[in-house]
Protein backbone atom coordinates (compact mmCIF):
# COMPACT_ATOMS: atom_id res chain seq x y z
CA UNK A 1 0.00 0.00 0.00
CA UNK A 2 1.32 3.43 -0.97
CA UNK A 3 0.12 6.87 -0.05
CA UNK A 4 1.83 8.54 -2.98
CA UNK A 5 2.82 5.74 -5.32
CA UNK A 6 4.15 7.94 -8.11
CA UNK A 7 6.64 9.71 -5.86
CA UNK A 8 7.46 6.81 -3.56
CA UNK A 9 8.31 4.40 -6.39
CA UNK A 10 9.84 6.96 -8.76
CA UNK A 11 12.93 5.65 -10.63
CA UNK A 12 16.04 6.99 -8.85
CA UNK A 13 17.22 8.89 -11.90
CA UNK A 14 14.00 10.88 -12.02
CA UNK A 15 14.01 11.30 -8.26
CA UNK A 16 17.52 12.76 -8.32
CA UNK A 17 16.55 15.15 -11.09
CA UNK A 18 13.62 16.29 -8.96
CA UNK A 19 15.88 16.64 -5.91
CA UNK A 20 18.37 18.77 -7.83
CA UNK A 21 15.67 21.14 -9.04
CA UNK A 22 14.30 21.51 -5.53
CA UNK A 23 17.75 21.92 -4.01
CA UNK A 24 18.67 24.69 -6.44
CA UNK A 25 15.42 26.50 -5.69
CA UNK A 26 15.89 26.09 -1.93
CA UNK A 27 19.47 27.37 -1.91
CA UNK A 28 18.49 30.37 -4.05
CA UNK A 29 15.55 31.26 -1.80
CA UNK A 30 17.64 30.90 1.33
CA UNK A 31 20.43 33.03 -0.12
CA UNK A 32 18.01 35.72 -1.25
CA UNK A 33 15.71 35.85 1.73
CA UNK A 34 17.65 34.84 4.83
CA UNK A 35 20.60 37.02 5.91
CA UNK A 36 22.19 34.11 7.80
CA UNK A 37 22.64 32.05 4.62
CA UNK A 38 23.61 35.10 2.60
CA UNK A 39 26.43 35.89 5.01
CA UNK A 40 27.62 32.34 5.49
CA UNK A 41 27.64 31.52 1.76
CA UNK A 42 29.27 34.79 0.84
CA UNK A 43 31.99 34.16 3.43
CA UNK A 44 32.52 30.66 2.06
CA UNK A 45 32.47 32.10 -1.47
CA UNK A 46 29.83 29.70 -2.65
CA UNK A 47 26.73 30.93 -4.47
CA UNK A 48 23.42 29.44 -5.60
CA UNK A 49 24.63 29.10 -9.19
CA UNK A 50 27.45 26.82 -7.99
CA UNK A 51 24.92 24.08 -7.32
CA UNK A 52 24.95 22.28 -10.66
CA UNK A 53 24.72 18.72 -9.42
CA UNK A 54 23.47 17.11 -6.22
CA UNK A 55 27.07 16.46 -5.25
CA UNK A 56 27.67 20.23 -5.27
CA UNK A 57 25.74 20.43 -2.01
CA UNK A 58 29.04 19.47 -0.36
CA UNK A 59 30.36 22.94 -1.18
CA UNK A 60 27.85 24.47 1.22
CA UNK A 61 28.70 24.95 4.90
CA UNK A 62 26.83 22.96 7.53
CA UNK A 63 24.30 24.43 9.89
CA UNK A 64 24.24 23.26 13.51
CA UNK A 65 21.79 23.42 16.36
CA UNK A 66 23.86 26.25 17.83
CA UNK A 67 23.45 28.28 14.64
CA UNK A 68 19.71 27.74 14.81
CA UNK A 69 19.69 28.76 18.46
CA UNK A 70 21.55 31.96 17.74
CA UNK A 71 18.81 32.92 15.30
CA UNK A 72 16.22 32.63 18.07
CA UNK A 73 13.37 33.11 17.64
CA UNK A 74 12.55 33.92 14.01
CA UNK A 75 15.95 34.71 12.48
CA UNK A 76 15.85 31.91 9.94
CA UNK A 77 12.37 32.48 8.59
CA UNK A 78 12.18 33.06 4.84
CA UNK A 79 8.68 34.50 4.94
CA UNK A 80 6.88 37.27 6.77
CA UNK A 81 5.36 36.23 10.10
CA UNK A 82 1.93 36.82 8.56
CA UNK A 83 2.45 33.72 6.46
CA UNK A 84 3.50 31.55 9.39
CA UNK A 85 0.58 29.47 10.62
CA UNK A 86 2.18 27.43 13.37
CA UNK A 87 5.22 27.58 15.62
CA UNK A 88 6.99 24.76 17.39
CA UNK A 89 10.20 24.47 19.30
CA UNK A 90 12.55 21.74 20.34
CA UNK A 91 13.24 21.14 24.00
CA UNK A 92 15.88 23.57 25.19
CA UNK A 93 17.89 21.64 27.76
CA UNK A 94 20.79 24.01 27.28
CA UNK A 95 20.30 27.63 26.28
CA UNK A 96 17.55 28.85 24.00
CA UNK A 97 15.38 26.34 22.16
CA UNK A 98 15.21 26.05 18.39
CA UNK A 99 12.07 27.49 16.84
CA UNK A 100 10.41 26.02 13.77
CA UNK A 101 7.87 27.99 11.72
CA UNK A 102 5.38 26.52 9.26
CA UNK A 103 3.35 28.05 6.46
CA UNK A 104 0.09 26.45 5.32
CA UNK A 105 1.98 24.63 2.61
CA UNK A 106 4.61 23.43 5.11
CA UNK A 107 1.93 21.94 7.34
CA UNK A 108 0.58 20.12 4.31
CA UNK A 109 4.04 18.85 3.35
CA UNK A 110 4.60 17.67 6.90
CA UNK A 111 1.25 15.85 6.89
CA UNK A 112 2.20 14.30 3.54
CA UNK A 113 5.32 12.72 5.07
CA UNK A 114 3.53 11.27 8.08
CA UNK A 115 0.63 10.13 5.89
CA UNK A 116 3.10 8.14 3.81
CA UNK A 117 4.51 6.66 7.01
CA UNK A 118 1.17 5.70 8.53
CA UNK A 119 0.23 4.06 5.21
CA UNK A 120 3.52 2.11 5.31
CA UNK A 121 2.49 0.87 8.73
CA UNK A 122 -0.70 -0.49 7.18
CA UNK A 123 -3.06 2.12 8.62
CA UNK A 124 -5.94 3.63 6.66
CA UNK A 125 -9.24 5.46 7.04
CA UNK A 126 -10.98 2.64 8.94
CA UNK A 127 -8.37 2.81 11.71
CA UNK A 128 -8.31 4.52 15.10
CA UNK A 129 -4.93 5.82 16.14
CA UNK A 130 -4.05 6.56 19.76
CA UNK A 131 -1.24 9.10 19.86
CA UNK A 132 0.64 9.09 23.17
CA UNK A 133 3.23 11.58 21.93
CA UNK A 134 3.05 14.85 23.77
CA UNK A 135 1.12 17.65 22.08
CA UNK A 136 2.37 21.17 22.52
CA UNK A 137 5.63 22.71 21.37
CA UNK A 138 7.12 19.27 20.78
CA UNK A 139 6.48 18.22 17.17
CA UNK A 140 5.91 14.54 17.95
CA UNK A 141 2.23 14.92 18.71
CA UNK A 142 1.12 17.20 15.89
CA UNK A 143 3.16 15.58 13.12
CA UNK A 144 1.36 12.30 13.56
CA UNK A 145 -1.91 14.14 14.13
CA UNK A 146 -1.84 15.93 10.76
CA UNK A 147 -0.78 12.79 8.91
CA UNK A 148 -3.62 10.91 10.51
CA UNK A 149 -6.12 13.50 9.26
CA UNK A 150 -4.68 13.14 5.78
CA UNK A 151 -5.15 9.36 5.61
CA UNK A 152 -8.62 9.78 7.08
CA UNK A 153 -8.10 7.67 10.20
CA UNK A 154 -9.58 8.75 13.54
CA UNK A 155 -7.04 10.18 15.94
CA UNK A 156 -7.16 10.02 19.73
CA UNK A 157 -4.91 12.92 20.82
CA UNK A 158 -4.38 11.58 24.33
CA UNK A 159 -0.75 12.66 24.81
CA UNK A 160 1.66 11.09 27.28
CA UNK A 161 0.87 10.02 30.81
CA UNK A 162 -2.09 8.72 32.79
CA UNK A 163 -1.17 5.20 31.81
CA UNK A 164 -4.23 3.45 33.23
CA UNK A 165 -6.50 5.85 31.39
CA UNK A 166 -4.53 5.17 28.19
CA UNK A 167 -5.32 1.47 28.55
CA UNK A 168 -8.96 2.11 29.32
CA UNK A 169 -9.35 4.31 26.22
CA UNK A 170 -7.55 1.74 24.06
CA UNK A 171 -10.04 -0.88 25.17
CA UNK A 172 -13.18 1.25 25.08
CA UNK A 173 -12.48 3.10 21.81
CA UNK A 174 -11.02 0.05 20.08
CA UNK A 175 -7.75 1.69 19.04
CA UNK A 176 -6.08 -0.19 16.18
CA UNK A 177 -2.87 1.83 16.03
CA UNK A 178 -0.58 3.20 18.73
CA UNK A 179 2.14 5.81 18.69
CA UNK A 180 4.60 5.82 21.58
CA UNK A 181 8.24 5.94 22.58
CA UNK A 182 9.59 2.41 23.14
CA UNK A 183 10.14 2.85 26.87
CA UNK A 184 6.69 4.30 27.40
CA UNK A 185 5.17 1.53 25.29
CA UNK A 186 6.77 -1.14 27.44
CA UNK A 187 5.54 0.71 30.50
CA UNK A 188 1.97 0.74 29.15
CA UNK A 189 2.21 -2.97 28.37
CA UNK A 190 3.48 -3.80 31.83
CA UNK A 191 0.82 -1.77 33.59
CA UNK A 192 -1.86 -3.48 31.49
CA UNK A 193 -0.51 -6.90 32.46
CA UNK A 194 -0.41 -5.88 36.12
CA UNK A 195 -4.09 -5.03 35.84
CA UNK A 196 -4.88 -8.36 34.27
CA UNK A 197 -5.29 -7.05 30.71
CA UNK A 198 -3.26 -8.83 28.05
CA UNK A 199 -2.20 -6.10 25.58
CA UNK A 200 -2.28 -8.73 22.83
CA UNK A 201 -6.06 -8.88 23.14
CA UNK A 202 -6.51 -5.15 22.56
CA UNK A 203 -6.61 -5.61 18.79
CA UNK A 204 -3.71 -3.30 17.95
CA UNK A 205 -2.64 -3.67 14.28
CA UNK A 206 0.45 -1.48 14.19
CA UNK A 207 2.66 0.57 16.47
CA UNK A 208 4.74 3.61 15.53
CA UNK A 209 7.86 4.24 17.54
CA UNK A 210 9.59 7.51 17.90
CA UNK A 211 11.69 10.00 19.75
CA UNK A 212 14.28 7.80 21.40
CA UNK A 213 16.95 5.27 20.72
CA UNK A 214 16.05 1.63 20.92
CA UNK A 215 17.47 -1.76 20.08
CA UNK A 216 16.09 -4.65 18.03
CA UNK A 217 15.51 -6.53 21.31
CA UNK A 218 13.30 -3.71 22.59
CA UNK A 219 11.29 -3.80 19.37
CA UNK A 220 10.82 -7.54 19.80
CA UNK A 221 9.68 -7.02 23.38
CA UNK A 222 7.09 -4.44 22.27
CA UNK A 223 5.92 -6.64 19.39
CA UNK A 224 5.54 -9.59 21.75
CA UNK A 225 3.69 -7.51 24.34
CA UNK A 226 1.17 -6.12 21.87
CA UNK A 227 1.15 -8.95 19.33
CA UNK A 228 1.73 -6.72 16.29
CA UNK A 229 4.49 -5.09 14.29
CA UNK A 230 6.21 -1.95 15.57
CA UNK A 231 7.57 0.56 13.06
CA UNK A 232 10.28 3.12 13.51
CA UNK A 233 9.46 6.77 12.85
CA UNK A 234 12.22 9.35 12.62
CA UNK A 235 12.16 13.09 12.49
CA UNK A 236 13.31 16.24 14.18
CA UNK A 237 11.78 19.60 14.92
CA UNK A 238 14.60 21.53 13.23
CA UNK A 239 13.69 20.00 9.87
CA UNK A 240 9.90 19.85 10.39
CA UNK A 241 9.11 17.00 12.77
CA UNK A 242 8.41 13.26 12.62
CA UNK A 243 8.08 11.79 9.15
CA UNK A 244 11.59 12.36 7.79
CA UNK A 245 11.90 8.58 7.70
CA UNK A 246 9.42 5.78 8.43
CA UNK A 247 9.73 2.02 8.20
CA UNK A 248 7.71 0.00 5.74
CA UNK A 249 6.40 -3.54 6.28
CA UNK A 250 9.84 -4.96 5.38
CA UNK A 251 11.23 -3.37 8.58
CA UNK A 252 14.63 -3.10 6.95
CA UNK A 253 15.34 0.55 7.50
CA UNK A 254 13.34 3.76 7.34
CA UNK A 255 12.39 5.21 3.97
CA UNK A 256 13.46 8.82 3.85
CA UNK A 257 10.95 11.03 2.05
CA UNK A 258 13.66 11.98 -0.43
CA UNK A 259 11.62 14.41 -2.47
CA UNK A 260 11.20 16.41 0.74
CA UNK A 261 14.50 15.80 2.57
CA UNK A 262 17.94 15.36 1.08
CA UNK A 263 20.07 13.05 3.24
CA UNK A 264 23.86 12.81 3.51
CA UNK A 265 26.13 10.84 5.80
CA UNK A 266 29.32 12.49 7.05
CA UNK A 267 32.22 11.54 9.23
CA UNK A 268 31.46 13.53 12.42
CA UNK A 269 35.15 14.26 13.00
CA UNK A 270 36.43 15.19 9.55
CA UNK A 271 33.04 16.34 8.18
CA UNK A 272 33.71 14.65 4.86
CA UNK A 273 30.79 13.06 3.06
CA UNK A 274 30.73 9.28 3.23
CA UNK A 275 29.27 6.86 0.72
CA UNK A 276 26.27 4.56 0.91
CA UNK A 277 26.16 1.85 3.58
CA UNK A 278 28.84 3.56 5.67
CA UNK A 279 27.95 4.54 9.22
CA UNK A 280 28.29 8.19 10.14
CA UNK A 281 26.34 11.29 11.13
CA UNK A 282 23.14 12.08 9.28
CA UNK A 283 22.95 15.51 7.62
CA UNK A 284 19.59 16.68 6.29
CA UNK A 285 18.39 19.41 3.95
CA UNK A 286 14.82 20.64 3.48
CA UNK A 287 13.91 20.42 -0.19
CA UNK A 288 10.36 21.56 0.24
CA UNK A 289 9.93 24.14 2.91
CA UNK A 290 8.72 27.71 2.64
CA UNK A 291 8.77 29.00 6.20
CA UNK A 292 12.22 28.02 7.29
CA UNK A 293 14.42 26.13 4.84
CA UNK A 294 17.25 24.38 6.70
CA UNK A 295 20.23 23.41 4.58
CA UNK A 296 22.78 20.78 5.60
CA UNK A 297 21.71 20.40 9.20
CA UNK A 298 23.99 18.25 11.34
CA UNK A 299 21.55 15.99 13.17
CA UNK A 300 24.25 14.39 15.38
CA UNK A 301 22.35 11.15 14.87
CA UNK A 302 24.44 8.20 13.79
CA UNK A 303 23.11 5.91 11.08
CA UNK A 304 23.85 4.68 7.55
CA UNK A 305 21.93 4.87 4.30
CA UNK A 306 21.25 2.32 1.61
CA UNK A 307 19.97 3.26 -1.86
CA UNK A 308 19.01 -0.25 -2.90
CA UNK A 309 15.41 -0.73 -3.93
CA UNK A 310 13.33 -2.09 -1.07
CA UNK A 311 11.26 -5.27 -1.32
CA UNK A 312 8.16 -3.12 -0.75
CA UNK A 313 8.69 -1.45 -4.12
CA UNK A 314 9.74 1.96 -2.82
CA UNK A 315 12.81 3.53 -4.38
CA UNK A 316 13.47 6.07 -1.65
CA UNK A 317 16.67 5.56 0.32
CA UNK A 318 16.53 3.77 3.66
CA UNK A 319 18.39 4.79 6.79
CA UNK A 320 19.04 2.22 9.49
CA UNK A 321 17.77 2.86 12.98
CA UNK A 322 19.76 5.44 14.94
CA UNK A 323 22.56 3.67 16.76
CA UNK A 324 23.78 6.61 18.77
CA UNK A 325 24.45 10.33 18.89
CA UNK A 326 27.69 11.85 17.83
CA UNK A 327 27.35 14.22 20.82
CA UNK A 328 25.52 12.01 23.36
CA UNK A 329 28.36 9.64 22.82
CA UNK A 330 30.50 9.49 25.93
CA UNK A 331 34.20 9.65 25.31
CA UNK A 332 36.00 7.81 28.06
CA UNK A 333 39.71 7.21 28.02
CA UNK A 334 39.56 8.15 24.35
CA UNK A 335 37.00 5.47 23.54
CA UNK A 336 33.56 6.37 22.21
CA UNK A 337 30.73 4.70 24.07
CA UNK A 338 27.01 4.84 23.34
CA UNK A 339 24.18 4.02 25.75
CA UNK A 340 22.85 1.57 23.16
CA UNK A 341 25.97 -0.54 23.61
CA UNK A 342 25.38 -0.78 27.35
CA UNK A 343 21.81 -1.75 26.66
CA UNK A 344 22.88 -4.47 24.27
CA UNK A 345 25.34 -5.81 26.82
CA UNK A 346 22.62 -6.02 29.46
CA UNK A 347 20.22 -7.79 27.12
CA UNK A 348 22.95 -10.32 26.38
CA UNK A 349 23.25 -11.36 30.02
CA UNK A 350 19.54 -12.05 30.16
CA UNK A 351 18.18 -8.82 31.59
CA UNK A 352 15.06 -8.66 29.43
CA UNK A 353 14.01 -5.08 30.13
CA UNK A 354 17.14 -3.32 31.29
CA UNK A 355 16.78 -0.17 33.31
CA UNK A 356 20.15 1.44 33.69
CA UNK A 357 21.98 4.69 34.18
CA UNK A 358 25.51 5.51 33.12
CA UNK A 359 27.43 7.81 35.41
CA UNK A 360 30.74 9.23 34.26
CA UNK A 361 33.03 10.83 36.81
CA UNK A 362 36.59 11.98 36.97
CA UNK A 363 37.68 11.58 40.59
CA UNK A 364 41.32 12.36 39.84
CA UNK A 365 42.72 12.65 36.37
CA UNK A 366 41.15 9.47 35.05
CA UNK A 367 37.60 8.91 33.88
CA UNK A 368 35.49 6.34 35.63
CA UNK A 369 32.21 4.88 34.49
CA UNK A 370 29.66 3.41 36.78
CA UNK A 371 26.67 1.60 35.33
CA UNK A 372 23.76 1.32 37.71
CA UNK A 373 21.46 -1.54 36.81
CA UNK A 374 18.13 -2.27 38.41
CA UNK A 375 18.04 -5.85 39.61
CA UNK A 376 15.10 -7.82 38.20
CA UNK A 377 13.71 -11.34 38.50
CA UNK A 378 15.81 -12.35 35.47
CA UNK A 379 19.04 -11.60 37.27
CA UNK A 380 18.21 -12.19 40.91
CA UNK A 381 19.39 -15.30 42.75
CA UNK A 382 19.29 -16.23 46.41
CA UNK A 383 23.03 -16.25 46.90
CA UNK A 384 25.70 -13.61 47.38
CA UNK A 385 28.14 -15.57 45.22
CA UNK A 386 25.60 -15.83 42.40
CA UNK A 387 24.85 -12.12 42.60
CA UNK A 388 28.54 -11.25 42.49
CA UNK A 389 28.76 -13.50 39.43
CA UNK A 390 25.87 -11.60 37.83
CA UNK A 391 27.67 -8.30 38.46
CA UNK A 392 30.84 -9.74 37.00
CA UNK A 393 29.01 -11.10 33.96
CA UNK A 394 27.43 -7.71 33.28
CA UNK A 395 30.83 -6.06 33.59
CA UNK A 396 32.39 -8.52 31.15
CA UNK A 397 29.53 -8.14 28.70
CA UNK A 398 29.90 -4.34 28.77
CA UNK A 399 33.63 -4.69 28.31
CA UNK A 400 33.02 -6.92 25.28
CA UNK A 401 30.71 -4.34 23.72
CA UNK A 402 32.69 -1.22 24.51
CA UNK A 403 36.24 -2.27 25.31
CA UNK A 404 36.05 -0.42 28.62
CA UNK A 405 35.93 -1.78 32.15
CA UNK A 406 33.16 -0.23 34.16
CA UNK A 407 31.96 -0.50 37.72
CA UNK A 408 28.61 -2.27 37.83
CA UNK A 409 26.24 -1.55 40.70
CA UNK A 410 23.02 -3.46 41.14
CA UNK A 411 20.25 -1.33 42.59
CA UNK A 412 16.73 -2.08 43.77
CA UNK A 413 13.85 -2.14 41.26
CA UNK A 414 12.24 1.18 40.33
CA UNK A 415 14.92 3.28 42.02
CA UNK A 416 16.28 4.73 38.78
CA UNK A 417 14.33 7.59 37.20
CA UNK A 418 11.65 6.65 34.65
CA UNK A 419 11.05 8.73 31.55
CA UNK A 420 7.95 9.06 29.52
CA UNK A 421 9.67 10.94 26.72
CA UNK A 422 13.31 10.72 25.71
CA UNK A 423 15.19 8.57 28.20
CA UNK A 424 18.19 10.14 29.84
CA UNK A 425 20.73 7.39 30.21
CA UNK A 426 23.91 9.30 30.87
CA UNK A 427 24.96 11.52 33.72
CA UNK A 428 28.29 13.15 33.02
CA UNK A 429 29.76 14.61 36.19
CA UNK A 430 33.16 15.37 34.74
CA UNK A 431 32.71 19.09 34.26
CA UNK A 432 34.49 19.14 30.94
CA UNK A 433 33.27 22.57 29.89
CA UNK B 1 8.39 -30.31 54.95
CA UNK B 2 10.28 -27.66 53.02
CA UNK B 3 9.98 -24.17 54.37
CA UNK B 4 9.26 -21.31 51.99
CA UNK B 5 11.73 -18.57 52.71
CA UNK B 6 11.57 -15.04 51.30
CA UNK B 7 14.80 -13.77 49.73
CA UNK B 8 14.80 -10.01 49.19
CA UNK B 9 17.35 -8.02 47.21
CA UNK B 10 18.50 -4.90 49.04
CA UNK B 11 20.88 -2.15 48.24
CA UNK B 12 23.28 -1.59 51.05
CA UNK B 13 22.39 1.81 52.28
CA UNK B 14 21.24 3.16 55.60
CA UNK B 15 17.72 2.17 56.40
CA UNK B 16 17.43 -0.35 53.59
CA UNK B 17 16.58 -3.05 56.11
CA UNK B 18 13.79 -1.27 57.90
CA UNK B 19 11.52 -0.64 54.90
CA UNK B 20 10.78 -4.29 54.02
CA UNK B 21 10.20 -5.11 57.68
CA UNK B 22 7.76 -2.23 57.91
CA UNK B 23 5.92 -3.40 54.79
CA UNK B 24 5.55 -6.88 56.26
CA UNK B 25 4.32 -5.64 59.58
CA UNK B 26 1.75 -3.45 57.84
CA UNK B 27 0.57 -6.48 55.90
CA UNK B 28 0.25 -8.35 59.19
CA UNK B 29 2.93 -10.83 58.25
CA UNK B 30 4.99 -12.04 61.22
CA UNK B 31 8.66 -12.77 61.04
CA UNK B 32 9.90 -16.04 62.56
CA UNK B 33 13.58 -15.83 61.66
CA UNK B 34 15.82 -13.63 59.61
CA UNK B 35 19.36 -13.30 58.38
CA UNK B 36 21.18 -10.89 56.13
CA UNK B 37 23.90 -11.84 53.69
CA UNK B 38 25.69 -8.85 52.32
CA UNK B 39 28.64 -7.38 50.50
CA UNK B 40 29.69 -3.77 50.65
CA UNK B 41 27.29 -2.99 47.81
CA UNK B 42 24.20 -5.13 48.12
CA UNK B 43 22.58 -7.63 50.40
CA UNK B 44 20.11 -10.47 50.41
CA UNK B 45 17.67 -10.46 53.27
CA UNK B 46 16.30 -13.91 54.08
CA UNK B 47 13.14 -14.23 56.10
CA UNK B 48 10.99 -17.01 57.41
CA UNK B 49 7.50 -15.65 57.95
CA UNK B 50 4.13 -17.06 58.94
CA UNK B 51 2.60 -16.41 55.50
CA UNK B 52 5.23 -16.40 52.72
CA UNK B 53 2.76 -15.81 49.86
CA UNK B 54 1.17 -12.82 51.48
CA UNK B 55 4.60 -11.51 52.44
CA UNK B 56 5.85 -11.78 48.87
CA UNK B 57 2.79 -10.05 47.50
CA UNK B 58 3.06 -7.16 49.95
CA UNK B 59 6.76 -6.68 49.24
CA UNK B 60 6.28 -6.78 45.48
CA UNK B 61 3.52 -4.22 45.71
CA UNK B 62 6.17 -1.99 47.26
CA UNK B 63 8.59 -2.66 44.37
CA UNK B 64 10.86 -5.05 46.24
CA UNK B 65 12.58 -7.80 44.35
CA UNK B 66 11.58 -11.04 46.08
CA UNK B 67 12.07 -14.70 45.39
CA UNK B 68 10.65 -17.63 47.32
CA UNK B 69 13.39 -20.13 48.13
CA UNK B 70 12.99 -23.50 49.76
CA UNK B 71 14.95 -24.35 52.89
CA UNK B 72 14.59 -26.93 55.64
CA UNK B 73 14.58 -26.64 59.40
CA UNK B 74 15.99 -29.15 61.83
CA UNK B 75 15.67 -29.33 65.55
CA UNK B 76 18.87 -29.21 67.50
CA UNK B 77 19.83 -29.17 71.11
CA UNK B 78 20.49 -25.65 72.25
CA UNK B 79 23.64 -26.79 73.97
CA UNK B 80 27.31 -26.82 73.00
CA UNK B 81 27.87 -29.45 70.33
CA UNK B 82 24.29 -29.30 69.03
CA UNK B 83 25.37 -27.70 65.80
CA UNK B 84 28.51 -29.74 65.20
CA UNK B 85 26.65 -33.03 65.25
CA UNK B 86 24.42 -31.85 62.43
CA UNK B 87 27.26 -30.37 60.43
CA UNK B 88 29.10 -33.66 60.77
CA UNK B 89 26.30 -35.50 58.98
CA UNK B 90 26.34 -32.95 56.16
CA UNK B 91 30.09 -33.22 55.80
CA UNK B 92 30.07 -37.01 55.79
CA UNK B 93 27.57 -36.99 52.95
CA UNK B 94 29.57 -34.38 51.00
CA UNK B 95 26.63 -32.03 50.63
CA UNK B 96 27.42 -28.41 49.74
CA UNK B 97 25.67 -26.24 52.24
CA UNK B 98 24.91 -22.80 50.79
CA UNK B 99 24.03 -21.14 54.07
CA UNK B 100 22.48 -21.72 57.48
CA UNK B 101 21.02 -19.71 60.32
CA UNK B 102 19.34 -20.59 63.55
CA UNK B 103 16.74 -19.31 65.96
CA UNK B 104 15.39 -20.39 69.33
CA UNK B 105 11.81 -20.47 70.46
CA UNK B 106 9.65 -21.31 73.44
CA UNK B 107 10.23 -25.05 73.18
CA UNK B 108 12.72 -25.32 75.99
CA UNK B 109 16.28 -26.21 75.26
CA UNK B 110 15.69 -26.56 71.54
CA UNK B 111 16.72 -24.40 68.67
CA UNK B 112 15.77 -24.61 65.02
CA UNK B 113 18.54 -24.63 62.48
CA UNK B 114 17.59 -23.47 58.97
CA UNK B 115 19.56 -24.92 56.10
CA UNK B 116 19.81 -24.32 52.38
CA UNK B 117 21.60 -26.49 49.85
CA UNK B 118 21.24 -26.86 46.11
CA UNK B 119 20.64 -30.57 46.64
CA UNK B 120 17.91 -30.20 49.22
CA UNK B 121 16.49 -33.75 48.74
CA UNK B 122 19.85 -35.36 49.38
CA UNK B 123 20.25 -33.28 52.50
CA UNK B 124 16.85 -34.36 53.80
CA UNK B 125 17.64 -38.04 53.19
CA UNK B 126 21.00 -37.82 54.90
CA UNK B 127 19.56 -36.13 57.97
CA UNK B 128 16.67 -38.55 58.21
CA UNK B 129 19.05 -41.48 58.13
CA UNK B 130 20.71 -40.18 61.30
CA UNK B 131 17.32 -39.66 62.96
CA UNK B 132 17.64 -35.90 63.02
CA UNK B 133 14.19 -34.37 63.30
CA UNK B 134 13.15 -32.23 60.38
CA UNK B 135 10.64 -29.65 61.43
CA UNK B 136 7.37 -29.41 59.50
CA UNK B 137 6.96 -26.15 57.62
CA UNK B 138 3.62 -25.39 59.28
CA UNK B 139 5.20 -25.80 62.65
CA UNK B 140 7.69 -23.06 61.85
CA UNK B 141 5.11 -20.74 60.28
CA UNK B 142 2.81 -21.12 63.30
CA UNK B 143 5.32 -20.86 66.12
ZN1 LIG C 1 10.33 -0.60 1.95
Amino acid sequence: MFWNEEIETMPREDLEELQLKKLQATVKRAFDKIPYYNNRYTEAEVFPEDIETLKDIEKLPFITKDDLRQSYPFGLFAVDISEIKELHSSSGTTGKPVVSGYTDKDLDTWAETTARGLTMMGLGEEDILQNTHGYGMFTGGFGVHYGCHKIGAAIIPISTGQTRRQIEIMEDFGATGLIFTPSYGIHIGEVALEDGIDPKNLGIKAIGFGAEMWTEEIRQRVEELFGCKAFNIYGLTELMGPGVGVECEAQEGLHIAEDIYYPEIIDPNTCTTLGADTPGELVLTNLEREGMPVIRFRTKDLTKITYEKCSCGRTHARMSRITGRSDDMIKVKGVAIFPSQIEKALLKVGDVEPHYLIIVTRPGTLDEIEVKVEASQDIFFDGVKEMMAVQEKIGKSIENETGIRVKVTLVEPKTLPRFEGKAKRVIDERNLH
Amino acid sequence: MKIKQLSIFLQNRMGSLSKPLEVLSEADVNIRAMCMADTSEFGILRLVVDNPERGKEALEENSFLVKITEIIGVEMNDTPGGLTSILKVIKENEIDLEYLYAFTHEKEGKAILLLHADKLEELIDALKEKDIVIVQADEVYNL
